[in-house]
């Protein structure tokens, strides 16, 4: 047996940590850290309600209107209010700007990168992955940053700029949008489409959203030499659907809610599926630098803590391990697919459980079925009706605002007392994904998607750790905040 | 460290620490051209950034190792993020990951090798929204703790080529200041002159983020927003303070077309030290006896409250309909505009 300490872990959003024991040429077992506290959740305390909105979008760069979302959505609950149909939909566009964005950011200048190093030179892919998706100087990178920065002008259009918003109210939104507003949007999209069906599909976005079978894929995929069709290439040669399985229960909190309830309805899976009860939730400190509760217990984050320890024995990262039921989940584009019942992936993860492909192939997946309904959204807006109501805030009172981020669910739970912010407790995606032991010693999911990853030789940063540490499109900022 | 040869790229190396990563997410929203062909035409050789890199583990650790030795040249240090130096000054609440050794001490030795070094964001410059409230991780900036100067790196420090460090203040950074600062560098046309008395680059802290505001008919008149979504002017209810807030974010603008102001929410000064506490809620205007306490910079008080009065006395009623509405409720007048009919 022998340890390996993998970092720093780059192409992942923030600090991450990975202490590995192998034996027999693979990982045994893996602890991961999160290297940086900034105390977010201390921070909110004594503040008045409403400075959330500004505050919370800092926890995150890549994700900070889904922290927006959260944050207004929380205050939005407090007082049992409604947005109107404009603002319902300027908040699912908004949304899903980020998280289709991030989608693009994590395929193309995150993950593929990595099948450019020279580890691969041997394979047959390897000319075609190092000339279009090495990182920085890729042929990949003309195509996608230009059409990432253009798809992102719906946040100027819309939400002022992108990171750190304000547009998104407990009301609806800020920013009504005009006639011009609405037509510059459309086209946009357009703009959008026409890319990814040029370069990521080499097909109609429909055809891709209605993929329904593993059989339907593997047809699809011949003849076609998108990005998407190479890259299921290479996850075969590579096995990717074989690397990286975890336990296999998934948590959504549902995603795009536009009118009758959500496009991807929330739950979860562990087998079948289980409509979602969020009282079920509690965050264990037993491994985290973080003081524990009187009780010693987890505690259920309306009433959860965060008091940092540093000096704690038995720990090993800033992070909290959040369970339901005691269980751990796994969340992100994949767990939405499956709470949501997509065919594919449900029949992808019955045939080989969760892995690297199959978080992969969601997330492309969600690409071609979410760009059409924000097309849909667009045409439905309305310039003249209301984007924002004004109900006042209640000046005490608790709730909590429970969205879905592109790398899965995100929660804040919020208590007010005279106005003023009594106590605020987030768990981010990556929290799930990528929390420490619980006090039953059980792993979190990456922790387990690591078990029996294979290390080569003289590898210091082993090249399928990497890969299905990236899979996860983690988000440490996040994930400690 | 000597400048590099006219024709050499210069090695930037860019660290991320207390901060969100938004200053970097938001460099890859340049264009015309996208990030990587900006800094290639510049000059530019990225030795590494943490979210675009290949290099991971090991190799980033020889890569820095080499630069503290000075056996790579490092032209460019740019960090984002605060400096976290709690808990009790040990600079654990970040240890950069694989070494076991707090950000903060491998800041201090590689902004000794530097020639210069960048403070991208509010974080880095400042201390920034990871200051706020008791600021529980002891952030910080490199050269200054909130308006005091000062903070990880000391008020004495200077790079090798002689400057303080560059505080590109903002949260997030537009990618045009980050570019148009590190153009300047490649071109060594940036001098102690170019920066303003917070070290902020003049080209874009030297305008107010005021000047182009499409609200700005509705200022002239006082046409005041009383509630989100309204389409007045946010100064005098909702704590828009771009009249006093350094930045040129209205003629320099976001994500094609927008602002802050543009996206229908006020400008929180986010360029300025301690922004992040401004001792009364974000979203509302602190007054005394009915005035805004934060008028706009340069202009004298008392001239400030009569062409108030005077402006609101004679609001159009197109303007003052549609102050508080969310959209267009009075159109402009048809007019023939020409001399002759």
């Amino acid at each position: 047996m022998s340890t390996l300490l993998v970092g720093p872990f780059n192409r992942v959003e923030g600090d991450l940590e990975i202490s590995l024991e192998i034996a027999e040429g693979c990982v045994a077992e893996a602890r991961v850290n999160s290297p940086m506290y900034r105390g977010f959740e201390q921070i909110l305390t004594g503040k008045p309600a409403a400075d959330a909105l500004v505050v919370v979008p800092r926890i995150c760069g890549i994700c900070s209107v889904s922290q927006s979302h959260a944050a207004a959505s929380a205050l939005r609950n407090l007082g049992g209010h409604e947005m109107p149909p404009n603002g319902r939909l300027a908040t699912c566009l908004i949304t899903a700007c980020e998280n289709l964005a991030d989608h693009l950011t994590h395929f193309y200048l995150f993950f593929m990168p990595d099948f450019a190093r020279p580890a691969y030179r041997q394979r047959p892919w390897f000319g075609h992955a190092e000339a279009r998706f090495r990182a920085e100087t890729g042929a990949a990178m003309n195509d996608v940053l230009p059409a990432r920065a253009e798809f992102m002008h719906l946040m100027g259009l819309m939400a002022g700029k992108w990171p750190h918003s304000l547009s998104l109210q407990p009301g609806g939104t800020a920013k009504p949008l005009a006639q011009a507003d609405v037509l510059g949007l459309i086209t946009l999209l357009r703009g959008f489409r026409r890319f990814l069906e040029r370069h990521t599909f080499g097909d109609r976005l429909e055809s891709v959203a209605g993929l329904d079978s593993l059989a339907a894929l593997r047809h699809w995929r011949q003849g076609n030499s998108s990005d998407l069709a190479f890259f299921l290439d290479l996850a075969d040669d590579l096995k990717l659907d074989r690397l990286g399985r975890a336990e296999d229960r998934f948590l959504s909190f549902g995603a795009y809610h536009s009118g009758e309830g959500h496009l991807f309805p929330g739950g979860i899976w562990d087998g079948v599926p289980h409509a979602l009860d969020s009282h079920a939730i509690s965050e264990d400190v037993s491994h985290a630098w973080m003081a524990a509760g009187l009780s010693g217990e987890p505690l259920a984050p309306a009433h959860g803590l965060t008091l940092p320890e540093p000096d704690k024995t038995g720990a090993y990262s800033w992070c909290k391990a959040p369970r339901y039921a005691g269980k751990v989940m796994e969340t992100g584009a994949l767990a939405r697919q499956m709470v949501a019942g997509h065919p594919l992936i449900r029949e992808l993860i019955a045939a080989s459980g969760g892995s690297v492909l199959a978080r992969v192939l969601a997330r492309l997946l969600e690409l071609a079925i979410v760009l059409p309904e924000m097309e849909r959204w667009a045409a439905a807006l309305k310039p003249g009706e209301t984007w924002c109501r004004q109900d006042p805030l209640p000046d005490r009172g608790s709730s909590v605002g429970l969205v879905e981020a592109a790398r899965g669910a995100l929660g804040h739970w919020l208590t007010v007392r005279h106005g003023r912010i009594e106590s605020y407790q987030i768990i981010a995606p990556t929290t799930w994904n990528f929390s420490p032991r619980d006090q039953n010693g059980i792993p979190g999911a990456l922790e387990q998607a690591l078990l029996g990853v294979e290390v080569e030789a003289g590898e210091d940063t082993p090249i399928a750790v990497q890969h299905v540490v990236r899979s996860f499109d983690p988000c440490m900022v996040c994930t400690v905040h | 460290m000597q400048r590099a040869a006219a024709d050499t790229p210069l090695n930037l190396l860019w660290l991320q620490s207390g901060g969100c990563g938004g200053c970097t997410l938001s460099l890859l929203n340049a264009e015309q051209p996208h990030l990587y062909a900006h800094l290639e035409q510049a000059g530019i050789r990225l030795l590494w950034h943490p979210s675009l890199s290949t290099a991971s583990g090991g190799a980033v650790r020889e890569l820095l190792k080499a630069c503290v030795e000075g056996l790579e040249r490092l032209d460019i240090l740019c960090v984002e993020g605060s400096l976290l130096t709690g808990p009790n000054g040990t600079g654990r609440f970040h240890t950069l990951s694989g070494t076991g050794r707090p950000m903060i001490e491998w800041v201090r030795q590689l902004a000794a090798r530097a020639r210069h070094v960048v403070a991208v964001g509010s974080c880095a410059a400042f201390g920034g929204i990871t200051a706020a409230g008791g600021n529980p991780s002891g952030a910080m900036g490199l050269q200054y703790d909130g308006d005091q100067v000062g903070g990880l790196l000391g008020q004495n420090f200077r790079s090798h080529a002689g400057l303080p460090v560059i505080n590109v203040a903002g949260c997030p950074t537009h990618p045009g200041w980050v570019l148009d600062t590190l153009l300047a560098l490649a071109l060594d046309r940036f001098a102690a002159a170019d920066l303003d008395p917070l070290n902020r680059p003049r080209f874009y802290a030297d305008h107010l983020v005021h000047h182009g505001c499409p609200r700005n008919e509705f200022y002239e008149f006082k046409a005041s927003a009383e509630k989100s979504s309204d389409q007045g002017c946010m100064m005098e209810h909702m704590g828009c303070k771009s009249t006093q807030a350094h930045a040129d974010c209205n003629t320099r603008l976001w994500n094609g077309a927008g602002s802050c102001l543009r996206g229908g929410y006020a400008c929180v000064s986010c360029t300025e030290p301690r922004f992040e506490e401004p001792g009364h809620p974000f979203a509302e205007t602190p007054k005394i006896a009915g005035i805004p306490i934060g008028l706009p910079s340069d202009m004298p008080k008392a001239w400030f409250v009569a062409l108030a009065a005077l402006s609101k006395s004679a609001t159009p009623k197109r303007v003052r309909e549609n102050a508080v509405a969310d959209h267009a409720v009075v159109t402009p007048a048809v007019k023939k505009t020409g001399l002759k009919s």
